[in-house]
């Protein structure tokens, strides 16, 4: 069987397959989407809580890096409870709407780049700190610097969003309904595919995103390699 | 007023009057008073923990102290006075960048004159055929080099060194001993700590002897090597350890 499901994720991709490049085509953008609005939101956030000493900052810090491992389908169920008809934000109508699946995996990313941006640009901060004060450097340049010289790591930040964004399924089944050529991901249609007893379709579409995953990690192990090598981390 | 001074960049004299610093429940600086005069090249000595890094560290301003405890030329510590001086720290702080790019950084304007000093200023460190080169792959002695010409390239008028040729080669420690006398020689005002004896009589043209966070003597370089004041400075020239 596993055979065959590798030659049926090469006729999807080879034949050009029409659904199937819509479902790899809608997870790419909500999890790019996603990603993208979660780095806009974490990492400054996360670049906030390293440099700034306030009270409750720990406190803080905690939170999001315990909201690091909140279970997908909690999410999925609270952000259900708030968009559905009778919640707080029924009226913005985004229900069983890519929008929705969007709002669910940036509540699982925000913390994984809120807490990973915070303690790499902590660890940075203070070993430049002394350097910076010394030469009376404004607040400003010391933080582009020191995200700067951060870049790889937040870069491998980013990737690791992007790998937990692409690869979710609890909270976007329940906030994007599954609904064929409107919310099917590749992992919603896996486990559709798999309770329907199609295991061949879903195993090629899991080699598909285990390929994509793999991708993501050769990229990052590559740029950790040539970071180390230059000595930039 | 500081206009004129920041014309003649002169900070000196350095008057510190009874300074303390404490952090957390220990003493680590315990009523200083002294006095740095103008180009001069003054050695802070005394063993482990005596509180001479952190005493640099206040001079610098990276560590607060209350005021009118540190006066420079008679004014007060502020970020004017500051950028006049320059700090080498015993531990190499470099960005993970290149070593033109670790000069380029001090600079507030990058153009091609500022990059013609940086050459300069690596040529005279001997690190500019390293000048692409990642600054954190750079042997200790280099990047002690490099951290001193960064130092340079702001022109201070007052150097802190700590402890700058602490495990280097002798080539390197030549080179930024060299460095220290001509930079004295253009009038700049150095203070450095070492555990350096030989380095102390070599370079320093006044001596202070810290021990237990406490300034025991500050004298003439050749009057401490010859005649140090107290029982401390005696033992540690010897070699002896100090309780």
């Amino acid at each position: 069987m596993i055979l065959e499901s590798f030659t049926h994720a090469f006729d999807l991709v080879l034949t050009l397959d029409k659904d199937f490049f819509e479902i790899l085509l809608l997870s790419m953008k909500v999890s790019c989407l996603s990603l993208l609005l979660s780095c806009l939101v974490g990492l400054p956030i996360g670049t906030y809580l390293a440099i700034k000493n306030f009270w409750g900052r720990d406190a803080v810090l905690i939170m999001f890096n315990a909201m690091m491992g909140l279970p997908p389908v909690v999410v999925g169920l609270i952000v259900y409870l708030l968009i559905s008809r009778s919640g707080p934000f029924g009226w913005l109508g985004v229900l069983y709407t890519p929008t929705a699946m969007i709002i669910a995996q940036m509540i699982l990313i925000i913390p994984i780049i809120v807490s990973l941006t915070a303690q790499i640009i902590e660890e940075i901060n203070e070993e430049y700190k002394d350097l910076f004060k010394s030469l009376v450097i404004s607040s400003y340049k010391a933080l582009i610097a020191c995200l700067y010289d951060a870049r790889y790591s937040i870069l491998t930040v980013i990737l690791a969003g992007f790998g937990r964004a692409i690869s979710e399924v609890g909270a976007v089944i329940i906030v994007g309904g599954n609904i064929d050529h409107l919310t099917r991901v590749m992992t919603t249609t896996i486990a559709l595919e798999t309770s329907k007893g199609n295991l061949s379709l879903a195993l090629a579409l899991g080699i598909i995103l285990l390929l994509i995953a793999l991708i993501i990690n050769l990229i990052l192990i590559s740029l950790k390699a040539r970071a180390k090598r230059r000595m930039y981390v | 007023m500081f206009d004129n001074q920041k014309k003649s960049k002169s900070l000196t004299p350095i008057v510190v009057s009874n300074l303390s610093l404490l952090l957390g429940k220990s003493k680590i600086l315990d009523k200083i008073n002294c006095k740095i005069h103008n180009e001069s090249i003054v050695a802070v000595l005394g063993p482990n923990g005596a509180g001479k890094s952190m005493f640099l560290k206040t001079i610098n301003g990276l560590i607060g102290v209350k005021s009118q405890k540190i006066n420079f030329n008679s004014i007060e510590i502020n970020d004017y006075i500051r950028k006049e001086i320059a700090m080498v720290f015993q531990k190499t702080t470099l960005l993970r960048r290149s070593v033109f790019e670790n000069m380029q950084f001090v600079l507030e304007k990058k153009n091609k004159l500022s990059n013609l000093e940086i050459m300069k200023l690596l040529q005279r460190v001997s690190l500019d055929t390293f000048k692409d080169k990642p600054a954190r792959l750079l042997s200790g002695g280099e990047q002690q080099r490099l951290s001193l010409a960064r130092a340079l390239l702001i022109n201070p008028s007052l150097l802190l060194l700590d402890e700058p040729t602490a495990n280097l080669d002798p080539y390197s420690l030549n080179l930024i001993e060299e460095i220290i006398l001509d930079e004295n020689k253009k009038g700049k005002t150095i203070i450095l700590t070492t555990h350096d004896m030989g380095q102390a009589k070599r370079l320093a043209k006044e001596i202070l002897f810290f021990n237990k966070g406490k300034l025991l003597e500050q004298t003439k370089a050749t009057n401490f090597f010859k005649k140090p004041k107290t029982k401390e400075a005696q033992s540690y020239i010897n070699g002896k350890i100090l309780l």
